[in-house]
């Protein structure tokens, strides 16, 4: 079995993001970049099937960006993937150009699960998933919080507004990965020096026969700052006063 | 201009973040010369039906292979319809639902689509969209290109239509269930039983955060104070992590985005992630113990103590009345 485990590149959920000084992008000096963090999950899904499974099962990893991409490739070697590709691209792909290449990829690697993200913290689009699903006409479950493979068929349990819901898919599949899923490993120190000798192939966007047609284009930004000025009270009293009278909520 | 609205319902009735879509919708129909119809989906769904007609135009997919929201078949449907109808612009309130269905229906129709819209304009003719990105820190302003143009809108962020006043038709469109596809089987949904209200459509909603120990404390103290102000119960995802509370029940990015009319924080910090799902209240309440939580920049009414403490003074004051 092979699981391709398309990742993104955002920056590091720890970090403010700033925009420049004139509000034309995010000001990136300032930032750092890691695995998208729902992708991450994924990945780390994809080993656990790898650890648990009796057959042979191969792990690659696919990211889509510049040289820079490297470093968070080489984590997800770290964390157990087999290999890595890297699709050169310096464009900032929106979610349906980043299907139409992972749809070649697919074609290219032929898996039997994609695993992934349901969304990428950056954008927060939660679509490219879907969009890859839809285009190979695959079964997809989103918001995984389980995965249960028996052969062909795979039952996942599903986070939606309304509770767990329970679906059977058979493979080949799309999946998308939830908070719950699981918690991803940290690498460790032989790991990350093992990770060094994985390959990581790298393949011009422009091999894969993909032409890339902006669907989104963005024209602007402004911070979206909700500071609000704090009164502090008191006690448990004087809240609910102003609240009454004041506030008027309730 | 065409405009297709994809109807969220509950079974019998649509549900209130698609009104929100409708308005939209309206809004760019009015503004565009369009008309705005509606798609129903489902099984047994006369009273949905009838529940939409007040707002447009009705086309019903009404089959037992409908009976559950699943993708594959319902992405086939909307792209169909839309096909078949010259629909130019769809629209859903943002979900779990939109997510699963109406992002794969956009993989079909060729990928032009933006979630979360949070406001809308005309720029030189050109529909102009604002959506949140990097958990909500940025707002962007986004153009679609192509056609057709699939966009959800956040609930929260458009008033829900009321009834236009006249009942309009309601047309059942042809549903070969032998040609749907069949890729994804339903088998079962955990579904909620709570007696409180839905935290996506509250008007109050109180939360609650790392403070909480366990599951005991967090109905003691965040279950016991929504239920004296008739509210929902919301979490931070730090007590979803923790497996102390359900992941609907999440209020956040990756969680749900809402904006009540008041929003208790109880005993959660404040992180962006956070602050991405509730900002938008219009009246935010803060009760921390550290007075330095970031969670009290964006509360209107600020308490610095312990939860423990003050919550039950709060209960006890509110069930007194």
């Amino acid at each position: 079995m092979k699981i391709l485990v398309p990742t993104k590149r955002v920056p590091d959920t720890e970090l403010k993001i700033r925009l420049n000084a004139d509000n034309s992008g995010v000001d990136e000096a300032q930032l750092s970049y890691v695995i998208n963090p729902f992708d991450a999950i994924a990945l780390e899904e994809a080993i656990r099937i790898q650890e648990g499974f009796s057959g042979d099962v191969e792990v690659v990893v696919v990211g889509i960006g510049s040289e820079e991409y490297e470093k968070p490739l080489r984590t997800g070697l770290a964390m157990g993937a087999d290999r890595a590709l890297l699709v050169q691209s310096d464009e900032g792909l929106d979610p349906w150009n980043a299907a139409q290449i992972l749809l070649a990829i697919v074609r290219r690697e032929s898996p039997d699960l994609v695993l992934m993200g349901k969304q990428a913290v950056d954008d927060d689009a939660n679509q490219t998933g879907q969009f890859l699903a839809a285009q190979l006409d695959w079964p997809q479950a989103t918001f995984a919080s389980k995965v249960e493979i028996d052969g062909e068929k795979v039952q996942v349990a599903r986070e939606t507004d309304l509770g767990i819901e329970t679906v059977n898919i058979k493979l080949p599949a799309v999946i998308t990965a939830d908070l719950r899923l699981n918690e991803p490993r940290y690498a460790s120190l032989p790991s990350i020096m093992k990770a060094r000798k994985k390959p990581i192939e790298e393949v011009p966007a422009s091999e894969l026969g993909v032409t890339i047609e902006p669907r989104v284009t963005i024209h602007g930004y402004a911070v979206a700052s909700a500071e609000r000025t704090c009164q502090q009270l008191g006690s448990a009293d004087e809240l609910l006063e102003r609240l009454r009278t004041e506030a008027k909520v309730l | 201009m065409k405009i297709l609205v994809v109807v969220e319902h509950d079974q019998q009735a649509v549900r209130t973040a698609t009104r929100s879509a409708f308005t939209f919708a309206q809004d760019i129909a009015q503004r565009k010369e369009g008309t705005v119809e509606c798609l129903v989906l489902g099984s047994k769904m006369d009273g949905v039906a009838a529940d939409a007609a007040q707002f447009a135009s009705v086309l019903t997919a009404d089959d037992p292979a409908l009976a559950e929201p699943v993708a594959d078949r319902y992405a086939a449907l909307i792209a169909k319809t839309v096909n078949e109808r010259g629909v130019e612009l769809i629209v859903a309130a943002t979900s779990t639902f939109a997510k699963d269905v109406v992002s794969r229906a956009g993989g079909l129709l060729g990928g032009c689509m933006a979630s979360e819209v949070i406001g809308h304009d005309f720029r030189d003719g050109q529909l102009t969209l604002k959506r949140p990105m990097y958990a909500g820190s940025v707002t962007a302003e986004v153009q679609l290109h192509g056609s057709p143009q699939i966009i959800t809108v956040r609930g929260s962020a458009y008033a829900p239509a009321e009834p236009t006043g006249e009942s309009h038709s309601i047309t059942p469109i042809t549903v070969n269930a032998s040609e749907l596809p069949s890729h994804i089987e339903f088998v079962s949904r955990d579904t909620k039983t709570s007696s409180r209200p839905d935290v996506s459509e509250a008007s109050i909603v109180v939360s609650g955060g790392r403070a909480m120990k366990n599951s005991d404390d967090f109905e003691r103290l965040v279950g016991s104070l929504a239920d004296a102000v008739g509210g929902a119960t919301g979490s931070s995802r730090a007590l979803v992590d923790a497996g102390i509370t359900p992941n609907e029940m999440q209020v956040g990015q990756t969680g749900k985005i809402i904006a009540p009319d008041l929003y208790v924080a109880l005993g959660i910090s404040g992180a962006v992630q956070h602050l991405a799902g509730m900002k938008n209240s219009k009246v935010i309440v803060a009760i921390n113990k550290d007075p330095d939580a970031p969670i009290f920049e964006m509360a209107d009414y600020g308490l610095v103590g312990d939860v423990y403490e003050i919550v039950p003074q709060l209960v006890e004051k509110l069930n007194a009345n």
